[in-house]
C-alpha cells in the first residue's frame, strides 16, 4: 500500500450511473414496485368532465356498493387543510364547490385493486351546472384574468430607442405546452403508522412539500409525517409541485380507511390531470441600428398558468429574466404576465419559462437576420454581452466579462463544426435538390444559476461512517434519473478519500434532511454538493485528529494528512492508516462518526417591485450547430449532424453531464418540432398518451451527434469548480428552428413565418408560403 | 362439441424458465398485468399500456417465426396472457445470473451481467431507469438477430422503445455494440431447445366474481374447431397479437366474454411467393411480411418500415390489420393499388374478394358472420408497373399515418395504360382516387401529367382534420405525393427506401435506393 501510487480520486473522472446495474437488471425499484403491505387499498382519481362547472350533487351509493370497495371521498371528507399549492393554496386537493378543468379531481374511490376501484370510479355520479370557460390566453386577456399583476423589467427609453432605431421588427410569437412525460407516471404510497404518524413514498422533486402539505391535509404536525422518495423514472420538473396533490390524496385515503393506500396514475390519468410547459405568446416591438445590433427592445408575455397559481409566477419570472438570453439590449421594457384558465394547472419543467422568453429573441433575431440577409450567427455574435457597459442585465445584474464564456464557445463551435464553410455546400445542395433541402442553425444560451426564489438556495446534507469505514450519504436532493446521487458519492468519496464502494447513497427522506428546497433550478449538485462538502469537512478534520494520535504527530503535521485512496496518508513520512482503522479508532475514543453539513448560496437577491437585482449566483453558457434536411412535398425534416459545446465547469462527472447536455436538447427538439399538446374547444384533452402526444424516438436523433464539454472551465465558489448543468442544454434546442428557418428560407426570398412546435404540417405551411401564392 | 365441458386447460407458460399454471385469473389479464402481479416481476414497467413506449418491453420465444424459433421483443402490455400458452417469456430479471442481487453500491458489476446490460451501463443508456428494463429486451433481440445490417434497422428495432433522459445516443450506441453478438449462452441454448413448432391448443374458462363476468378463451388447432366456435359463440372475437384488440381491455377495460387465438392454425401463418404470386395468411406478423418482401415487393416493404415499432411488427399481423378495416391501415393501400385479392372462408368453404370491395365503410368489411379472413394474395407487379408506397406522419417512426398511400400506374410505349393510387387517411376507408387515375390514364407518363392529375385529388377526397392533420395538410400532401411519384419512379420501377430518408417522398436519385 505505502509504495503503490493512491487510486485516484473519482472526482472530474467518467463514471457510471450510481444506479446503472440496478436499472439493467429489474433491481431498481420505484413507488410502484415497492413491496405492497397486506391491505392496501388502491386509489383512482375521479375526475371532472367539464372545463367549468358548478358541483350540484353527489350520488356515491351507486359506487360504494360495488365488490371491493372501500370508501368513495369527497372534498368534505379532508379533516384538515382542503386547500393545498406550491406558493399561494389556492387548490382544492379534491373539488368541493365548483370544478375549473376538465381533469381535476373531484372524489377518491378506495377499494381492494385498482381494477375494482377504477369500475366503481364510473359509477360515481356527480351532477354539474356547467359554467363558461377560459379557454386561450386571448380569452383570457379580454376577461382580465390573471394570477397577479404583471412583472415589469425596464431600463432606459425605450420609445426614443425604437424610433431611432434603423430597423424595426414586431409580431407575435407563440409556443405551446409540453407534457413532461416522464416515463414513470405520478404515484405514491402511504402507510399509517402509530398514532398520527404516516410515511409517505412519493414520486416526487420535492419531499418537503411533500411532508408539508400531507400534514396540512391531514391537521397534523410536520414532525408525524415523513416523506421518503426512493428514486424517480424522470421528472423534469413535472414532479416539483405536482407529485404533492397523489401523495396527499394517498394520505387522504390511508387515514380515512386506516390502512395503507396507494395512487397511481395510468398515463391517461396522468396527462388528463397534471399541467404541462407553459404556453406562452409574445408580442414585441425591437429596434436595431444599421449592423444588426439590438438597441431596443419592448415586450408583452403572456403565460397560460392554467386554472391555480401552481409554480406560475416564477415560471413567468424566470421568462422574463432570459427573454434577453445572451444579448445586450440598452433600452427595453419587458412585461410578464400570468393568465388564469380553465386548463390543468401549469407548472415547473426543464428550463422553467427560460425557453418560453428565449423564444422571442431568437425570434426576433431569425427574422432580422433574414431581413438583412446576414448570417444568423453573425448576428447573434453581435448582440453578445461584452465588456462594460454592454455587461448589464436588464435586471442590473453584472454579466462579468472575464466569466462570460460565450466568445471561447462562439469561436471554438464554428471552428470545430465547419460552420461556415458548410454554409456555403449547403447553398449549393439546395440549388441543386428540388425538394430537398438543408439548413444549418447556430444557438448561444446564457443561463441564470440559482432559484429566483433567493430563500431557496440553501440545502442539507447527513453523513455517517460507521466504524468498518463504510458510510452511509443522505442529502437533501433527489435522485429523477439526472446523477445527482451519483456526483454526491463522488464528492463525499473524494472529501473522506474512500473508494465510492464504501458510500451508500441512502433514500431521500425528510427524517434525514429536514426543510429541504426542491431538486429543481439544476441546483442538485451546486447545493447539496456544498453540503455534502461541509459534512464530510467535519468528518474529516474529527478523524484528521484520530489519525493525528495513532501516528503520533503535532499539530502541524496532522494538518498535511491526506484523505485519499481508502487511507490516511502522513506525506512526510509515506506511512498511512486504513479508513477503516481510522474510523474503528474514533469510536473507541469516543469521537462522532456522524455530520450534518448545511450550504446556502452567497449573495444572490431580487427586488421584484423594481425589477432589478441579483437573482442569479451565475451564468451557465453552451452553444450548438445544427443541420437539418426539410422535405418540401410533406414538410417532414430530419437532423443531420449536431454538434454541442457546453459549459459545466469543471465537472463532477463528466459522461453524467453529458448525459443531461443531450436528453436536455432532445427533449427540447421535442418541444419545438413534434410535441403538441391538444385540447378541444371545450377544453377537452385529446393527447393521452403516447400514441397521439409524439416525443422524440431513437430515430429523430441525429447518429452524427458530437458533444464537447468547454475545457478549462472552473467556476469559482462553486463545489470543485463545477457548474449546473439540468436545464441550460434544453434552450440550444431553438439551434433547431434556426437551421429549419434556413431550409425553409430557400424555398423562397424573404422572412420565414414557421409555426412552433416545427410539425411537418407547419412547416410544409411555411415552405408553401415561401414558394408564393402561386403554388398549391 | 368438442369445447364443451367443465374440464378446461390451465395456462401453462415458461416465465424465465420456470414453468408456470395459471388457472384463476381473467383472460383478459395482460401479460404485463400478471408478471407485474402473480409472477411477482417488477422489473417490467408500465409506461402507457398502449404499445407506443416499450418500457413493458419482455421477449418471447416464436416456436412458429419462419425460419425456426426466434427471439421476439413484444410489448407485455398488450398481449393477453392466454396468448403465451405453451410459450417461453423472458423478462429482464432473466438476464442477470443470480438475479443480479450481487452487491456493490452500483448493484452489481462485472461477470453476473448480460453483454446488453454491460453495454447499456457502460454507455450510461440509462437514467432514470424507467424506459430501460424494455430497452435491455429490445437490445436482447438485437443481439441474437443476425441481420441488423444497416443503421435504419437499429431505428427500427429501438423505435419502439422512447426514453425521456438519455436522448437516445447512448442507447443506439450500446444497441450497434451488441447487435449480432449472438453470444453462445444459456440463452442461445435455450432457443435450440424449442421444437419447430409448440403450437399448443386451449380451452380456458374463468368464473366471474364480484361483479366481474365470466370469459372463455380458446386456442383452437383447426379452422374446423374454429368453425364450431364461432357457431357456439357469436360473441367471440379473434385475437392474435392483440395490438389493436388489447387497447380495448388496457383502454376501456373491456373483457370480452369469449376470446379465440388464431396463432394454432397452422394454414393461417403461411408466407408463399410463387410463379409470381403471393399468397399471405392472415396470421403472417408483420416483421416476417416486411423481412419476405424487402427485395421482393418493395413497395410493402416500403410500407412496413415506419409501420410501427419492431414490438408492434413482432406481434401484429396482417389479418388484424386489415380486418380492423382502419380508414388508414396501411397495409391496405399497397393491397388495393397491387390488386389484391382477399380470401374469405366460412364452414361452407372459401370466397374471394377483390381487395377494393373488402372495405365496405368506416371499420366494416365484406365479412359475413361465421367468416374468416384466411389469406390475401395477389400477383407479382408486371414488368410494365411503376409502384411507390409512402408513409407521412408526424413522427417518423412509430406514428399513424396522417396519409398512407400506394401509387402504381402501367406504362406502355411511355403512356399510362392503367392506374391504381389508393390512399389511406382520406376518407372513411382506404380507397382510390379515381379522378385522380382518370386524369392520368392515357396521358404520357411524364412530370407534367403527373402535376396535372395532381390538381384532381379534391374531387376524390374530402379528408377530416384531427390531431395527426389538418384536412389541408392531408390533401396538400396527397396531390404532392402524386407530383412525387414521376421522380421517384424515374430510375426504378419500384423502388426501395434510402437507409435514413428525411421522407419517403422524393427520395429519387438517392444512392441507396433499392434497383431490383
Amino acid at each position: 500500500m505505502k509504495n503503490q501510487a493512491p487510486p485516484p480520486s473519482p472526482l472530474h473522472q467518467p463514471a457510471i450511473h450510481e444506479s446503472g446495474y440496478r436499472h439493467v437488471s429489474g433491481q431498481a425499484r420505484y413507488v410502484d414496485d415497492w413491496p405492497l403491505p397486506p391491505g392496501t387499498g388502491h386509489v383512482w382519481v375521479v375526475t371532472s368532465p367539464h372545463a367549468r362547472a358548478r358541483i350540484v350533487g353527489c350520488e356515491l351509493a351507486a359506487a360504494r356498493a360495488m365488490p371491493g370497495v372501500r370508501a368513495v371521498l369527497l372534498a368534505r371528507d379532508v379533516p384538515g387543510s382542503l386547500h393545498i399549492g406550491p406558493i399561494v393554496h389556492d387548490e382544492e386537493l379534491l373539488a368541493r364547490d365548483e370544478v375549473l378543468y376538465v381533469g381535476q379531481p373531484v372524489a377518491l374511490v378506495v377499494a381492494d385493486d385498482l381494477a375494482a376501484a377504477r369500475m366503481a370510479g364510473a359509477e360515481v355520479r356527480v351532477e354539474y351546472e356547467v359554467r363558461p370557460a377560459i379557454l386561450t390566453i386571448e380569452q383570457a386577456i379580454e376577461a382580465g384574468s390573471y394570477v397577479a399583476e404583471p412583472h415589469v423589467i425596464a431600463r432606459g427609453d425605450v420609445e426614443a430607442a425604437l424610433a431611432g432605431a434603423a430597423l424595426r421588427i414586431d409580431g407575435e410569437v407563440r409556443t405551446g405546452a409540453q407534457d413532461h412525460f416522464y416515463l414513470e407516471t405520478q404515484a405514491a404510497l402511504a402507510i399509517p403508522g402509530e398514532g398520527r404518524t404516516m410515511t409517505v413514498l412519493s414520486s416526487s422533486q420535492h419531499p418537503t412539500e411533500v411532508q408539508a402539505e400531507v400534514a396540512a391535509v391531514l391537521g397534523v404536525g410536520r414532525n408525524e409525517i415523513v416523506c421518503e422518495v426512493p428514486r424517480m423514472g424522470g421528472g423534469f420538473g413535472g414532479k416539483e409541485s405536482q407529485a404533492t396533490p397523489f401523495a396527499c390524496m394517498a394520505a387522504l385515503a390511508a387515514h380515512v380507511t386506516g390502512r395503507p393506500a396507494k395512487v397511481w396514475l395510468n398515463r391517461e390519468r396522468d396527462m388528463r390531470i397534471t399541467g404541462k410547459r407553459h404556453p406562452f405568446l409574445g408580442r414585441y416591438d425591437a429596434g436595431l441600428d444599421a449592423d444588426g445590433r439590438l438597441v431596443a427592445l419592448s415586450v408583452e408575455l403572456w403565460s397560460d398558468a392554467g386554472f391555480s397559481a401552481d409554480l406560475s409566477l416564477p415560471v413567468l419570472d424566470r421568462a422574463l429574466f432570459h427573454l434577453d438570453n445572451a444579448y445586450y439590449v440598452p433600452a427595453l421594457r419587458l412585461c410578464g404576465r400570468a393568465c388564469v384558465t380553465n386548463l390543468p394547472s401549469n407548472t415547473a419543467f426543464r428550463g422553467f419559462g427560460g425557453p418560453q422568453g428565449m423564444v422571442v429573441i431568437e425570434e426576433i433575431l431569425n427574422r432580422a437576420a433574414e431581413r438583412m440577409g446576414i448570417d444568423p450567427a453573425v448576428l447573434r455574435e453581435r448582440n453578445y454581452y461584452g465588456e462594460p457597459p454592454r455587461d448589464r442585465a436588464p435586471y442590473g445584474q453584472e454579466i462579468p466579462w472575464a466569466h462570460n464564456r460565450l466568445p471561447r464557445i462562439h469561436a471554438r463551435l464554428m471552428e470545430s463544426s465547419g460552420y461556415a464553410s458548410r454554409r456555403e455546400a449547403i447553398a449549393a445542395h439546395n440549388a441543386a435538390s428540388p425538394w430537398q433541402r438543408r439548413g444549418i442553425g447556430f444557438q448561444p444560451v446564457k443561463f441564470g444559476i440559482s432559484f429566483t426564489k433567493s430563500v431557496l438556495n440553501q440545502a442539507g446534507a447527513f453523513v455517517l461512517v460507521y466504524t468498518d469505514g463504510t458510510v452511509q450519504l443522505n442529502h437533501g436532493g433527489t435522485e429523477m434519473g439526472q446523477g445527482l446521487h451519483t456526483k454526491m458519492l463522488t464528492v463525499c468519496a473524494h472529501e473522506l478519500g474512500v473508494p465510492v464502494s464504501a458510500v451508500r447513497v441512502m433514500t431521500t427522506a425528510t427524517d434525514k434532511v429536514p426543510n429541504t428546497s426542491a431538486t429543481a433550478a439544476s441546483s442538485g449538485s451546486d447545493l447539496n454538493g456544498q453540503a455534502v462538502r461541509h459534512a464530510c469537512g467535519i468528518l474529516r478534520e474529527r478523524l484528521r485528529a484520530v489519525a493525528a494520535r495513532m501516528l503520533e504527530l503535532s499539530e502541524d503535521q496532522a494538518a498535511a494528512l491526506r484523505f485519499e485512496g481508502g487511507a490516511v496518508v502522513h506525506p512526510g513520512s509515506a506511512r498511512s492508516l486504513a479508513f477503516p482503522d481510522v474510523a474503528q479508532q474514533a469510536w473507541l475514543d469516543r469521537v462522532s462518526l456522524s455530520a450534518t453539513g448545511y450550504y446556502h448560496t452567497p449573495g444572490v437577491g431580487y427586488d421584484h417591485a423594481t425589477g432589478q437585482g441579483t437573482p442569479f449566483y451565475y451564468y451557465a453558457y453552451g452553444g450548438v450547430v445544427c443541420e437539418v434536411e426539410v422535405n418540401g412535398l410533406t414538410g417532414e425534416h430530419r437532423m443531420l449532424r449536431v454538434d454541442i459545446l457546453h459549459d459545466v465547469g469543471s465537472s463532477l462527472v463528466p459522461t453524467i453531464d453529458r448525459g443531461q447536455v443531450e436528453g436536455g436538447f432532445v427533449q427540447g427538439v421535442g418541444w419545438l418540432t413534434c410535441e403538441e399538446v391538444l385540447v378541444t374547444a371545450d377544453g377537452h384533452p385529446v393527447t393521452l398518451g403516447p400514441s397521439t402526444y409524439k416525443i422524440p424516438a431513437v430515430g429523430d436523433v441525429p447518429v452524427d451527434l458530437r458533444v464537447e464539454l468547454l475545457p478549462q472551465a472552473e467556476q469559482p465558489g462553486v463545489v470543485h469548480g463545477s457548474k449546473a448543468v439540468g436545464e441550460p442544454p434544453f434552450m440550444l434546442a431553438l439551434g433547431v428552428v434556426t437551421a429549419l428557418r434556413h431550409a425553409i428560407g430557400s424555398f423562397g426570398p424573404g422572412e420565414v413565418e414557421l409555426a412552433l412546435p416545427a410539425t411537418p404540417e407547419a412547416i410544409l405551411r411555411a415552405v408553401q408560403r415561401q414558394r408564393g401564392p402561386s403554388t398549391t | 362439441m368438442r369445447y364443451a365441458g367443465p374440464d378446461m386447460d390451465a395456462v401453462l407458460l415458461h416465465v424465465n424458465g420456470e414453468a408456470r399454471e395459471v388457472l384463476d385469473v381473467s383472460p383478459t389479464t395482460t401479460l404485463l398485468e400478471y408478471l407485474r402481479g402473480p409472477a411477482g416481476l417488477s422489473g417490467t414497467k408500465e409506461g402507457c399500456a398502449e404499445g407506443d413506449c416499450g418500457a413493458c418491453t419482455v421477449v418471447v420465444i416464436d416456436p412458429d417465426a419462419p425460419g425456426g424459433p426466434r427471439f421476439r421483443a413484444v410489448n407485455s402490455c398488450l398481449l393477453l396472457l392466454p396468448l403465451l400458452h405453451g410459450k417461453h417469456v423472458l423478462t429482464v430479471e432473466a438476464l442477470s445470473q443470480h438475479g443480479g442481487q450481487h452487491g456493490g453500491q452500483h448493484g452489481g458489476d462485472g461477470p453476473g451481467h448480460h453483454p446488453v446490460q454491460q453495454a447499456l451501463v457502460a454507455a450510461l443508456g440509462s437514467q432514470c431507469g424507467y424506459c430501460t428494463p424494455g430497452v435491455i429486451m429490445s437490445m436482447f433481440e438485437a443481439c441474437y438477430r443476425g441481420d441488423l445490417d444497416a443503421p435504419w434497422k437499429l431505428d427500427d428495432q429501438m423505435c419502439g422503445n422512447l426514453c425521456r433522459c438519455t436522448g437516445y445516443r447512448p442507447i443506439r450506441e450500446a444497441t450497434q455494440q451488441i447487435a449480432g453478438l449472438r453470444p453462445d449462452d444459456r440463452f442461445g441454448a435455450a432457443l435450440a431447445e424449442v421444437g419447430p413448432s409448440t403450437s399448443a391448443t386451449l380451452r380456458y374458462a374463468f368464473e366471474g366474481r364480484g361483479g366481474t363476468p365470466s370469459q372463455s378463451f380458446w386456442i383452437p388447432g383447426t379452422l374446423s374447431e374454429l368453425w364450431d366456435l364461432m357457431d357456439a359463440h357469436p360473441e367471440l372475437r379473434l385475437v392474435v397479437g392483440a395490438t389493436d384488440l388489447g387497447l380495448d381491455v388496457t383502454k376501456k377495460g373491456e373483457r370480452f366474454p369469449a376470446l379465440a387465438s388464431l396463432q394454432a392454425i397452422a394454414e393461417l401463418r403461411r408466407l408463399e411467393h410463387a410463379d409470381g404470386r403471393w399468397s399471405i395468411g392472415a396470421t403472417v406478423r408483420l416483421a416476417d411480411l416486411e423481412d419476405a418482401t424487402a427485395q421482393a415487393l418493395p413497395p410493402m416493404a416500403r410500407m412496413l418500415r415506419f409501420f410501427g415499432s419492431r414490438q408492434i411488427k413482432n406481434s401484429a399481423t396482417v389479418g388484424g390489420n386489415l380486418c380492423n378495416a382502419s380508414p388508414i391501415g396501411d397495409l391496405a393501400p399497397v393491397l388495393l393499388a397491387l390488386d389484391a385479392t382477399m380470401v374469405v372462408a366460412g364452414r361452407s368453404g372459401e370466397r374471394r374478394v377483390p381487395a377494393g370491395e373488402f372495405f365496405v365503410s368506416y371499420r366494416s368489411t365484406a365479412l359475413r358472420p361465421g367468416e374468416l379472413f384466411v389469406r390475401v394474395e395477389l400477383p407479382d407487379p408486371p414488368a410494365n408497373a411503376r409502384v411507390v408506397a409512402y408513409k407521412v406522419s408526424k413522427r417518423r417512426e412509430m406514428d399513424i399515418s396522417a396519409v398512407a398511400a400506394a401509387l402504381r400506374v402501367d406504362v406502355d410505349g411511355g403512356v399510362v395504360t392503367a392506374a391504381r393510387l389508393a390512399f389511406g387517411g382520406m376518407a372513411a376507408t382506404p380507397a382510390r382516387a379515381r379522378a385522380v387515375e382518370a386524369a392520368l390514364v392515357g396521358q404520357p407518363w411524364s412530370q407534367a401529367s403527373c402535376d396535372a392529375a395532381a390538381e384532381r385529388i379534391g374531387d376524390d377526397f374530402t379528408p377530416m382534420s384531427d390531431h395527426r392533420g389538418s384536412a389541408w395538410y392531408r390533401a396538400t400532401v396527397a396531390g404532392n405525393l402524386v407530383r412525387a411519384m414521376f421522380d421517384d419512379t424515374s430510375q426504378c420501377a419500384m423502388p426501395g427506401l434510402p437507409d435514413r430518408p428525411t421522407s419517403m417522398v422524393g427520395t429519387a436519385g438517392s444512392s441507396s435506393v433499392h434497383h431490383p
